[in-house]
């Protein structure tokens, strides 16, 4: 698409302000990013993956800068560098375009305009969870969408199944990074409770003559032995580590099975929230009370959405839900609906992410939550369905 | 009369001998015009068909371009320079040279490293103490991405190496290499291993042909000289 024609650009620019209105109206300041953004920022986060997505490029004094590939990274930037400190309370809203590269033949554009709001250092998780949900909600109804499926998620949840039960603290760090990689996901939970040996590698046979307690000497010898000498990067010690972890891992008693079919009943919840809440309550009469906790935080974050205004859409909760969106690290919902062509179209996406500041700003962890809408999807939705 | 046939061969070294040889087996010998070093030439047996010498990386992207409807070059050059390769280019005809793997390799010193899912581990690892991610070098960048992504390693960053990629990790620049190797020795001699999953491709010099000229009946009956000698 060569760009937008007058009555286009006009329609999209009145749709952003209504929104946009409505977000200051609650008291959201609303900002303008940097369209430029250092690319470092973005990279060292995201790994290569977004790297492919975004176009990065080299100015004349040779610093590495990109096009923001999305919005909610260059507000945490804003907000670390005029707040007063990291954890300073603060609600933001914003709207402008962002920049993806599309691969191939993909139809999906490379310029798109994103209306969002993020609130900063709040200290009560479910109301801010809840408002940024019914403002999400309330723009649908101003943008006049009905029709759409509100799918939500919580990794809270998730984790918090993962300490309720009892197993090594690497196991459940495992689990929690495989959480994204669902076949990676179910090997390792195999292999975790005996239906599946550890794996015969290259390394089996070092790991053959090391006794749990003997790790860094045998680390040492064999580098020793075999005349290598370390590059920089890793040390001795994060070897051995790792050396250790696997050895352990072959002398543990495996988990039991039906400890294991509690992730997996977890994982393949789904259904409305009414139905949700009762499953999930006999979920937390099989485990422990760090579950029932995280449990009552969903119910009273659901307790405070504004369900009613739910326009002729529904609402659907998953357990396995937040897997495709690496960043999030709690509560996290998306909004659904289909194109004409019965294709399902993401209109905005939102929740927790607790660690962005922390990794942006080198400094303590600070509560965030926030939420995007694809304001030219939206538009293009309500369009074809008047 | 049909329209000019391209064909794109390497211009130099033991990959345009192999290939100019291949070529005379199958019945298309094929011969420089002007001067030796002129980078036009004539093949025998084929109507209107122009013989172009390029270099084996500049055979990829002219293929891509839709400049040339053949080329002679590595398969690791194809699926680096072309989106969605095997939709776009015919690569049926393997030519039996130009042997050579890409492969991920890293430190023998990390005795704890064996698989793709080690090194997963290990990223995280290197994220949690530098808060700064995992380096690697190498000059496939379209290959390494679709590996890496389709073995679930997502938290690593690329560093561009245009040669001598092997250096990398004992100078510091990298931890982790995606390169060419055909004997595994240059890699033994720095003291880097291959992962037991880490061989990306099995390349060799193949006979590319652009999907849009493969119903050619000149394009047909070459792979089929070919296909019939081996």
């Amino acid at each position: 698409m060569p760009g937008k024609s007058s009555t286009q650009r006009s329609a999209l620019k009145a749709l952003n302000e209504k929104l946009l209105k409505g977000f200051e109206a609650a008291g959201f300041d609303h900002i303008s990013p940097q369209i430029i953004q250092p690319a470092d920022v973005f990279l060292e986060r995201a790994g290569e993956d977004i790297r492919s997505r975004t176009f990065v490029f080299t100015d004349p004094d040779g610093a590495e800068l990109c096009l923001r590939p999305d919005l909610t990274v260059p507000t945490c930037r804003y907000h670390l560098n005029n707040a007063a400190s990291p954890a300073t309370a603060a609600r933001y809203c914003y709207c402008g375009p962002a920049f993806r590269h599309q691969s191939g033949s993909s139809p999906a554009p490379r310029e798109f305009e994103q209306a969002g709001l993020e609130i900063f250092g709040a200290t009560d998780p479910q109301e801010s969870e809840a408002e940024i949900f019914n403002l999400t909600i309330a723009a649908m109804e101003q943008a006049g969408l009905d029709d759409y499926t509100v799918r939500l998620g919580d990794l809270g949840l998730f984790h918090a199944l993962l300490n309720s039960i009892d197993m090594p603290q690497r196991w459940r760090q495992r689990l929690a990074g495989d959480f994204w990689r669902p076949q990676a996901f179910h090997q390792l939970l195999s292999r975790i409770t005996g239906q599946e040996p550890w794996a015969e590698t290259s390394i089996s046979p070092l790991l053959a003559t090391i006794t749990p307690d003997t790790v860094l000497a045998a680390t040492e010898a064999e580098l020793d032995r075999r005349g290598l000498v370390l590059v920089p990067g890793r040390s001795v010690d994060d070897i051995a580590a790792r050396l250790a972890d696997k050895v352990a891992d072959r002398n543990a008693p495996p988990l039991d099975i039906s400890t294991a079919n509690l992730i997996d009943d977890y994982l393949s919840t789904s259904g409305g929230l009414e139905k949700v809440h009762s499953s999930l309550e006999q979920l937390a009469a099989r485990t422990s009370k760090q579950f029932s906790i995280a449990l009552t935080r969903l119910k009273q974050r659901c307790e405070l959405f504004d369900l009613a205004r739910l326009n002729n859409a529904s609402a659907v909760f998953s357990g396995e839900f937040g897997r495709t969106l690496e960043y999030y690290t709690g509560f996290v919902f998306q909004i659904e609906a289909k194109d004409k062509s019965g294709n399902n179209i993401v209109v905005a996406g939102g929740g927790r992410y607790d660690n962005m500041i922390s990794d942006i700003g080198n400094c303590e962890q600070v509560p965030a939550v926030g939420c995007a809408i694809y304001t030219e999807r939206l538009l293009a939705l309500t369009k074809e369905r008047q | 009369m049909s329209k000019t046939l391209i064909i794109a061969v390497p211009s130099k070294g033991r990959l345009m001998e192999k290939t100019l040889k291949a070529f005379a087996k199958a019945g298309y010998e094929i011969s420089r015009t002007g001067s030796d070093r002129g980078y036009r030439g004539q093949i025998a047996n084929m109507e209107n068909a122009e013989i172009a010498f390029l270099s084996a990386s500049e055979i990829a992207r002219n293929l891509m371009d839709g400049k040339i409807h053949i080329g002679v070059t590595g398969e690791d050059l194809l699926r680096e320079t072309i989106p969605d390769t095997d939709r776009f280019v015919d690569m049926q005809i393997r030519l039996g040279f130009g042997h050579a793997d890409v492969v991920v390799a890293l430190p023998e010193c990390w005795l704890d490293v064996a698989s793709m899912s080690d090194l997963d581990e290990v990223c995280e690892e290197f994220y949690r103490h530098h808060n700064k991610r995992l380096r690697v070098a190498t000059k496939y960048l379209r290959i390494t991405r679709q590996f890496f992504a389709a073995k679930g390693v997502a938290g690593y960053r690329i560093i561009e190496s245009p040669g001598a990629t092997e250096g990398a990790p004992a100078a510091g620049t990298a931890q982790v290499i995606v390169d060419i190797t055909s004997t595994g020795s240059t890699l033994k001699a720095n003291h880097l291993k291959i992962l037991d999953d880490g061989i990306i491709l099995k390349s060799e010099a193949v006979l590319g042909v652009a999907q849009t000229a493969n119903a050619d009946p000149r394009v047909q009956a070459l792979k089929q000289a070919f296909a019939d000698q081996c």
